[in-house]
Parts: C-alpha cells; structure tokens; sequence
C-alpha cells in the first residue's frame, strides 16, 4: 500500500510537468487550430537554458526564470515568423513545425553538445522525507516532486482564474469556438495567437526547467518524449480545454507511474493505447464525459 | 455622403469568385433588404464587408473610408455591428460575458447600452449569468442582435435573423429589429419576405453574385412576377 501510494505521488508531481505542457498545446490547438510539433523543441530549450543558468548565477529562481524567458521569445519568434504564414493549413503547420521542432534540437547539439548533461537539484529542494502511515508503511516524498505538485496546482489556479475571471481568459474561451467572429467584434485576434502561442512557449520552457533537476540529467532528446506525451493528455483531455488538461496529465502520469512499476512492458504502449480508444470513441476527450456525469448527477 | 457605398465588389474564398459584380449605396438611417435565391452570394456579401472574405476588385467604402484590405477587428471598430448567420454567440460564455466581450469602450454609455439590450430581449435578463450553450434558437439569435448594439454602431449588417426560428419568434424579432431601425442603419439579409417586409424599406436582389435589381420594398410586395422571377416566392 505504502509502494502505491509512493507511485501515485511520483505519478502526480509528473503530472505537472505533463500539465505544464499539455495545457498550453491544448489552449494553441483550440484557440488557433496549430497542431504545433514545435513545443518539445521549447521543452528542451527551456532545460539547457535553466542549467545555464542555474550554473552561472546560482539562483534556482533565476534559471526557472531565464527558461520561461527563453521559451516565450523563442514562441513568439516561431508564431510571427512561420507559424503566422500557416494558420487553416494543417499539413503546412505539421511540416513547419516539425521542421522547426528539428532545427532548434539541432541548435541544442551545436550550442551544448550532444552528450547529457548532470543537472544538480537546488540544495533547499533537494531532501527526502519518509512519512510513516500507520498500518500501511512508509511513504517516500521527494522535496522537489512535491515542489512541481505545488507549481503545478499554482499554474492550473492561476490559469483557471486567467480564462475564467479576466477579459483576456474570455477572449481566449470564445476564440476557441470562432476566433472569425472574435475578431469581428472589434477584437485583434492574431495578436492573442501571437501572445498565446508566445505564453504557451513560457510554458514550456517551465516544463523544461522544472524536468531538468527532477531527471538530473538532460539530453537534446527529451522534448520528443514528453511532446508525445503532451499530445495525449491533449486528446484524452479535450483538445482547447484548460482543466480537460489537468484532468488528462493526471490520469496519464499516474498511469504511467504504475504500470511502470507493475508492468513495465506496458507503460509505453497503455497512454497511446488509451489515446487511440479516446479517438475511436470520445473525440471530444473524456472531460466533456466528466461534464456529462456532473450533469446527471445534479439531475 | 452615403454610409455605405459598394462599387463593382467581385470577392473570392480559396479558388472560387463568389461576388462577381455588387453595386449598392446605403444612406444612413436607411433599413436595406439583400434579396435572393439561397446560394446567391448575400452572406458572402455581408462577411465581405466585415472583411471575413477577402476582396478581389472593386470598392467598399463606409463614412468615406476604403473598408478594402482592413481585418475585421478594424471594420468593427470603425463602427459596423455583424450578426452572422449561425448565431456567432459564444456558448462557453454567459450572456453576460458574451455582451461584455462585445465593448469596444468600458464607459456609462455602453453599460447603457447593454442595459438597452436586456430591455429590448427580456429573455436575455433573465438568463443573463447563464452560458449561451442553454439557450434556444431564438434566445441565441436576440443575443446575437443585442451584442451587436452594444457600441451603438451606426450600421449594423444582420443575416438571416428568422433562420431556424418559429414563426412566433420571427414575428418577435421583426418587431425588435424595427425598434432598432429606428435610431441605426441596417443591412438585413433574409430569405422570410415578411420579415424583410417589416423591417426595412428598401432592397437590393443579389443574384450569382451579381446586384441585378433594387427598388422599394412596397413596390417589391406588389411586383408578383419579380418575386417569382428572383425570388423564387
């Protein structure tokens, strides 16, 4: 029980990372209709510009900084410069993105090289506490993976309240259902791609930060992984739905994490195999299910 | 000076020319009918003014200024209200929000406004915090007219308002959009010859695209044989 317990702790502090990735993909995908195939490439720079960082000044704050930093100016150059060219072509977005997604991995080797690098945990994050539960055993909580729980759930409250409470959330929620007729209520619609796409990259780049001290090692490879990821917490979530998002990172991480331990031979094909049924048959991903439910029971 | 003059306006979508030829001049406080056969190019027309639909040749001009070549965003705010065929209501959003995304100003003058709306579709006050996804038909189509009113703009392009509706709510709607066309300029597209017929005085017969006719909404009514010929009544 306690072993469970420790994985479904590990499968949460994960699933903020998935989240922090998952949930901008999805806003992207929804408000502009951009599958974007670019967004482990700002993962990943999100890391190495973190370990930078984190190197030279010594600041934990600084690197999560500088990687958000990284990730919004890299977004927002891919949004003006290519994607911008592209928007209603979605083959043109994937060969764009994907191109992109290559070029910027590619940049990682000629900067840093392609060898992994050791990235070390901030010395206040980087303890262990084993909580005795009575009767069922010891839990194993890791300082930093209760960290990103904790900036996890800050993101989603702050997101939450972003596109719930403001007029920029409510611009956003009504793009993802016509970002045309948005615009033809007197608001620039492409400036809120561009910043979306940009803050989408912020995201990202978070996500990279935050992964870099968790694996203590980072390679210009491990944006494909989580983007793959990412794109199934997206459907399985809803694609445009920010909570469908967390919702989606969850179940995924938490899937993940024990079918990792149980059966390790499936814990890559189970997520695509829970995508691929979620396409079959729930398009719209399993949080409108969730929705569906609130409703009956209500009634 | 016209509010609206169209010169020649021939627009495209992807490879195919949709408008091949609109000629119209709107005065203001005019209420103006587009007639014509499903497929004739009237919403076209109206999304090619809001700058949805992108122009090939010819000349749109509102108050003076050229509307060619301008994004939407910017035809809104030059003062042109749209009501699109579907609705455009977004349905995550109340209606309260819905009205709220519409202002361009966040002044006593548009929260009058918005309290003009709720007077004019008392459905739309007793809903107001509800999301738009609950509402019927008609309640969609009152929120998409009285969003549209909500920066008073001096024109406002309406299309097909009746569509879908029952006869009851259109009879509704036709006198609402008469109460509106008193104090703005309105553009109706409408397929229901009897709304058309309450709401404005004249129109314009859009055919393949092209304006082939335009006249007096009474003489219209009393011209059997060019309602049968254009019209298909």
């Amino acid at each position: 029980m306690a072993n469970i317990l420790t994985l479904l702790f590990n499968g949460i502090s994960e699933g903020a990372l998935y989240f922090l990735m998952a949930s901008s993909l999805s806003i992207i995908l929804g408000l502009m209709g951009v599958v974007n195939f670019a967004h482990g490439a700002l993962f990943v720079w999100g890391a190495y510009v973190f370990r930078m960082v984190f190197i030279q000044t010594g600041s934990f704050f600084f690197g999560i900084m500088a990687a958000m930093v990284a990730g919004f100016v890299i977004g927002f150059i891919f949004e003006k410069l290519f994607v911008s060219r592209v928007y209603g072509n979605v083959g043109a977005q994937i060969m764009i993105t994907l191109g992109l997604s290559i070029v910027f991995t590619e940049l990682i080797r000629v900067f840093w090289g392609p060898t992994p690098l050791i990235v070390t945990r901030p010395e206040f994050l980087a303890g262990v506490s084993h909580i005795q539960l009575g009767g069922v055993g010891t839990v194993i909580i890791s300082h930093y993976r209760l960290f990103l729980i904790i900036v996890g759930v800050v993101i989603a409250i702050l997101g939450h309240l972003l596109l719930t409470k403001t007029r920029i959330g409510m611009t956003i929620r009504a793009g993802v259902q016509s970002g045309e007729m948005v615009s033809a209520l007197g608001i620039n619609i492409n400036l809120y791609f561009t910043l979306v796409f940009a803050a989408g990259g912020a995201l990202a780049g978070l996500g990279g930060a935050l992964f870099a001290p968790l694996s203590q090692s980072i390679n210009p490879e491990i944006g494909n992984m989580f983007q793959l990821d990412a794109f199934i917490v997206v459907v399985i979530g809803g694609m445009g739905s920010f909570m469908g998002s967390a919702v989606g990172s969850l179940f995924i991480a938490i899937m993940i994490a024990l079918i990792g331990w149980y059966v390790p031979a499936l814990s890559s094909v189970a997520p695509v195999t829970i995508m691929a049924l979620v396409l079959i048959f729930r398009p719209q991903g399993l949080f409108s299910l969730l929705g569906l439910l609130r409703q009956a029971v209500k009634k | 000076m016209s509010l609206l003059k169209v010169s020649g306006l021939v627009s495209y979508i992807g490879l195919f020319t949709i408008l091949h030829g609109i000629d119209m001049e709107i005065q203001p406080g005019e209420a103006v009918a587009i007639l014509g056969r499903n497929g004739a190019g009237k919403t076209t027309f109206l999304r090619t003014v809001m700058g949805l639909v992108k122009t090939r040749s010819g000349t749109i001009e509102y108050k003076g200024q050229s509307l060619v070549g301008k994004p939407p965003h910017k035809v809104s705010k030059m003062g042109i209200g749209y009501c699109p065929e579907d609705y455009g209501v977004f349905n995550e959003l109340s209606i309260e929000e819905n009205l709220i995304l519409a202002k361009h100003k966040n002044d006593a003058a548009t929260a009058e406004r918005i309290a003009y709306v709720l007077d004019l579709f008392p459905d739309l006050k007793k809903a107001f915090k509800r999301p738009a996804r609950t509402l019927s038909g008609g309640q969609r189509q009152m929120l998409s007219v009285g969003r549209s009113l909500v920066n008073s703009p001096p024109l406002i392009l309406i299309d097909e308002p009746s569509k879908g509706l029952a006869p009851v709510v259109i009879e509704k709607m036709s006198l609402a959009l008469k109460e509106i066309a008193r104090n703005s300029t309105i553009l109706l597209v409408e397929q229901n010859f009897h709304m058309a017929l309450i709401v404005t005085d004249r129109y314009y017969i859009i055919d393949e695209g092209k304006t082939v006719h335009n006249g007096l909404m009474k003489d219209l009514e009393n011209d059997k044989e060019l309602q049968h010929k254009h019209l298909g009544l």
